[in-house]
């Protein structure tokens, strides 16, 4: 078990970073709590995978401590730290079987061989593989593989975390879902801390207690799943979580009121008053909060609705406000069709951003 | 990778077959008519069937060289194909490094092969060469290629090594370049040892360059006739005519066609027999599975 | 990898560099020297530098022109090798078809003709369709073991292309040539580059057949070396100098694509 806290840690592939630009992860504060299953969700290229890199030990940070349980492992290589970690493609010793696979890390640390055996049969059992055992690794599935790989991390005993890096990318859909059940079961079984990195939103949001985003090497939100769907604290989440992303409205403050191309838009006044300056000003609403209505209405704002489309359960209406377009997500009873209406602004999901950051 | 089932990629592979045949088709028959007739001059054949056939397997000097050859090329083998991954596990992996040892490494592969068998011809001499001069003068250790048969034979040997090598090094570099980082990642935080990575991780991936590798060596070096020729001409006695050198001299030397169309043809299948057994065996290695 | 293995691998690998440059550089060496020097003092260096006999390469025809010929011959079949390979190669990676494990081991089995024996044959079908004495000859000749080998290294490279390539571009309405031009060609690039560099090395050091397919007008330079043999005797600076550049096409082409080696390749079909 263990609580893994990087503390001020960054790191730059730069010889001499000049500015925040030149870091792969920007120096960072931050605690996985001991036993949390963790997604680390972000645009590819934004970090996430060197971030994975520096827990697990086979990147040095340029900067800041790598603790676990409070002590540090900033120095030590990957063998000396209880992590094991799943890449995106699965890494197998193709000329072994499967048996000796699961049986290699153990066999490394000179494990003893009866306990060797226990625990590969355990393991095996766990993830299915106890049919498949003497056979040659090389020629299985890919899901069967990326199993042996994540059995590989298992069979330790001593191992408190397991770091995936994309691990579904190369499995077939239908796989892709028994084995993230699979996952979720060795979590609630062994309370390993688990760390998921995705592209993916809708693995991280079925996968982790708690997903983190990052944009640009830098951590942009840390919460649950629905915080990150409710309350996106950056707009980057807003826009990378939720089908179709949050609507980003830029809007300007005149006198009290922020409007966008002559028309205002509602917003909570208390969050107005928060504001410290006037630029870049954003507001998000989920498409899923608007509302919309033939007629004026309290917080509504005037839209053209250019087109509809009907997905079955719902529809998405295509609408342009000012000179922004916005989509609104319309249950799919309520009547809507091309032509002037209001879209109603509800104020607790309208949320006001100030250079990308929640207000 | 499924492939899909298609015959008409032979028109694809049509200009390959063509243009092969054209070169290996014609001329092997051309040796087949002649190995079954004796030839005195143009014009001038008598068909005597499968005389030189039965020469061959009773020809003792024939089964020499053959003999000769088939350790010389094992000799050679089993010295250049583990050099050869020792120093290609060596090489730095990128930077302007790696760019100097790779064109280095080359340099030997890119020279004619005349050249190379002067080069060592002038290198081993006692009296204008580097090598010669330091055994003799320098360590006092007698050698001389001309005279000594074992001398020949070990400089023979040498300069193969020296020449071919490098082959087997560039293909087993790229080899190695080929395999994901993951892959030594997974090594790391499974304490795998150093031999570890080598023999379950590094080996494994160099299956498809070693093959290649080893059937290169082996056909090149059951028919080397160049380089040896420059140097030592096959001598000193026989001591390093090896089977083309043998065959040559019995074709261009004594004018014997027939014999020497005979004898080529079934080295010509012994090669090929040869090859087959690597082939399908280094084929097979990691592909046995018990399901 | 610890500082320690690092440094042991940088003095093995000087140490195999110092072995395998000694011949070369002592070619070098002498190339530099006069004749009288060469048979009279042993010396690890020229004493009295001599420029001599590269002047005497340079200048007359007999020697230069065998250079042309050699680089001529050995692009035209690098050229042919890649061009008649790509869609046997592409075919091999991708297609089944009947009989093409045994056509594959028949195309590397050419490679393995006794050269000595075949010589003659060679001489007399070259002659017959009227070839004789020209670059063209070479360049086919040596297709007999270049095309097989080309086959070989492509295939390895198009595997690693996914099939899932040629499918998208079938559904967006790429036909087929157009396909293969302009997106799977870009795509095994580096694989054109090393198969490009193994053709032109073994079309550039083979001499038994460019010398039989020859005589005045496309004779290799390595053929015009082995009548460096005067009444004098050996002309051994001469021969050293006309060695010495034989190195630098070579030298050139490996310059070129030793980033395609460094990017590394595996080769299927095993």
């Amino acid at each position: 078990m263990a609580e893994i806290h990087l503390a001020n840690v960054g790191h730059s592939y730069e010889k001499k970073p000049a500015s925040l630009d030149d870091y792969a992860v920007r120096p960072m504060e931050m605690v996985w709590e001991d036993g949390g299953a963790y997604a680390l969700l972000g645009p590819s290229g934004c970090g996430k995978t060197t971030l994975l890199n520096i827990i697990s030990g086979l990147l040095t940070p340029t900067q800041g401590r790598v603790l676990f349980d409070g002590q540090d492992v900033t120095h030590l290589p990957p063998e000396k730290r209880n992590i094991a970690q799943v890449f995106q493609f699965p890494v197998l010793y193709d000329t072994m079987t499967v048996f000796d696979n699961l049986a290699f890390p153990l066999r490394n640390r000179g494990v003893d061989e009866s306990q060797v055996r226990r625990r590969v049969h355990e393991i095996a059992e766990l993830l299915d593989l106890t049919r498949d055992l003497k056979r040659r690794a090389s020629g299985l599935s890919a899901d069967a593989k990326q199993k042996i790989s994540l059995g590989r991390g298992l069979v330790r005993s001593d191992v408190a975390a397991i770091l995936f890096d994309e691990p579904l990318t190369v499995i077939d859909p239908h796989m892709k879902w028994l084995l993230r059940s699979k996952l979720k079961e060795i979590h609630q079984q062994f309370k390993l801390t688990l760390i998921y990195v995705t592209h993916d939103q809708t693995e991280a949001l079925t996968f982790a207690d708690q997903v983190v985003v990052m944009h640009e090497g830098a951590v942009v939100q840390i919460g649950t799943p629905q915080e990150l769907f409710e309350k996106p604290r950056h707009t980057f989440v807003g826009y990378f979580i939720g089908s179709p992303g949050m609507n980003l409205i830029p809007v300007r403050l005149e006198g009290d009121a922020l409007v966008t191309d002559s028309t205002p838009i509602p917003v909570d006044p208390a969050a107005i008053q928060r504001l410290s300056g006037r630029e870049k000003l954003t507001v998000g609403i989920r498409p899923e909060f608007l509302g919309y209505s033939p007629a004026p209405q309290p917080n509504g704002v005037p839209a053209r609705i250019q087109r509809v489309e009907n997905l079955g359960t719902f529809k998405i209406a295509v609408a342009q406000v000012g000179e922004q377009t916005v989509k609104a997500k319309i249950p799919e009873k309520q009547p809507i069709s091309p032509g002037d209406g209001w879209l109603i602004f509800p104020p607790e999901q309208t949320l006001l951003y100030q250079n990308d950051e929640m207000v | 990778m499924e492939k899909t089932k298609n015959n008409r990629a032979w028109f694809l592979v049509l200009p390959v077959v063509i243009s092969v045949s054209f070169s290996a088709i014609i001329p092997l028959m051309t040796v087949v008519n002649y190995s079954v007739q004796d030839i005195f001059g143009p014009g001038q054949r008598v068909w005597v069937g499968k005389e030189w056939y039965v020469d061959a397997v009773r020809d003792a000097d024939l089964h020499a060289a053959l003999l000769r050859n088939l350790l010389f090329s094992f000799e050679a083998l089993l010295i250049e194909i583990p050099l050869g991954v020792f120093l290609a596990l060596r090489m730095p992996a990128k930077g302007k490094w790696a760019s100097l040892a790779l064109v280095l490494i080359a340099l030997p592969l890119l020279i004619p092969w005349n050249v190379v068998g002067t080069i060592w011809q002038i290198f081993g001499r006692a009296d204008i060469g580097l090598g010669g001069y330091f055994l003799n003068s320098t360590l006092g250790i007698p050698y001389n290629y001309t005279l000594n048969a074992r001398d020949a034979w070990y400089t023979i040997l040498v300069m193969d090594i020296w020449h071919w090598t490098p082959l087997v090094a560039l293909l087993a570099y790229a080899g190695l370049r080929a395999i994901p980082d993951a892959y030594y990642w997974a090594a790391r935080i499974d304490a795998a040892s150093n031999w570890a990575i080598f023999r379950f991780i590094q080996l494994p991936k160099l299956r498809g360059v070693l093959l290649i590798a080893v059937l290169l060596r082996f056909m090149d070096s059951f028919m080397i006739y160049t380089e040896p020729f420059v140097v030592t001409g096959g001598g000193p006695g026989n001591a390093t005519t090896f089977l083309s050198i043998f065959l040559s001299k019995l074709a261009v030397g004594q004018f014997d066609l027939g014999p020497a169309a005979a004898f080529s043809l079934i080295y010509f299948l012994l090669i090929q027999v040869f090859s087959y057994i690597f082939f399908t065996t280094i084929r097979n290695i990691g592909r046995g599975d018990t399901a | 990898m610890t500082d320690r293995r690092r440094w042991t691998n940088a003095l093995i690998m000087v140490l195999y560099f110092i072995l395998l440059m000694l011949p070369i550089y002592w070619m070098l060496n002498m190339s530099f020297k006069t004749n009288e020097e060469i048979l009279g003092t042993f010396s690890l260096w020229p004493r009295n530098p001599t420029l001599a006999n590269y002047r005497t390469i340079f200048t007359d025809p007999a020697w230069y022109s065998g250079y042309i010929n050699s680089i001529t011959y050995t692009s035209m079949n690098t050229v042919m090798s890649v061009a008649i390979a790509l869609p046997a190669a592409y075919a091999f990676s991708r297609y089944n078809f009947l009989g093409d494990n045994h056509l594959f081991f028949w195309l590397l089995t050419n490679r393995m003709a006794p050269a000595a024996v075949f010589l003659l044959p060679f001489f007399q079908l070259y002659q017959n369709i009227g070839l004789y004495d020209t670059h063209l000859a070479v360049a086919l000749a040596h297709l007999l073991f270049n095309v097989p080998l080309s086959v070989w290294i492509l295939e390895g490279f198009m595997s690693g292309v996914p099939k899932e390539i040629d499918e998208t571009a079938a559904i967006d309405g790429y036909s087929f040539p157009r396909f293969f031009f302009r997106i799977f060609i870009p795509l095994i690039r580096s694989g054109i580059g090393v198969t490009a560099f193994f053709a032109f090395m073994f079309s550039w050091v083979e001499l038994l057949l460019a010398r039989t397919l020859t005589s005045v007008n496309a004779k290799p330079i390595a053929a015009t070396m082995t009548r460096t043999v005067s009444a004098s005797g050996m002309d051994w600076g001469l021969l050293a100098a006309a060695g010495v550049l034989t190195i630098i096409p070579g030298a050139l082409v490996i310059y070129f694509v030793r980033n395609y080696i460094a990017k590394g390749f595996a080769l299927g079909r095993v």
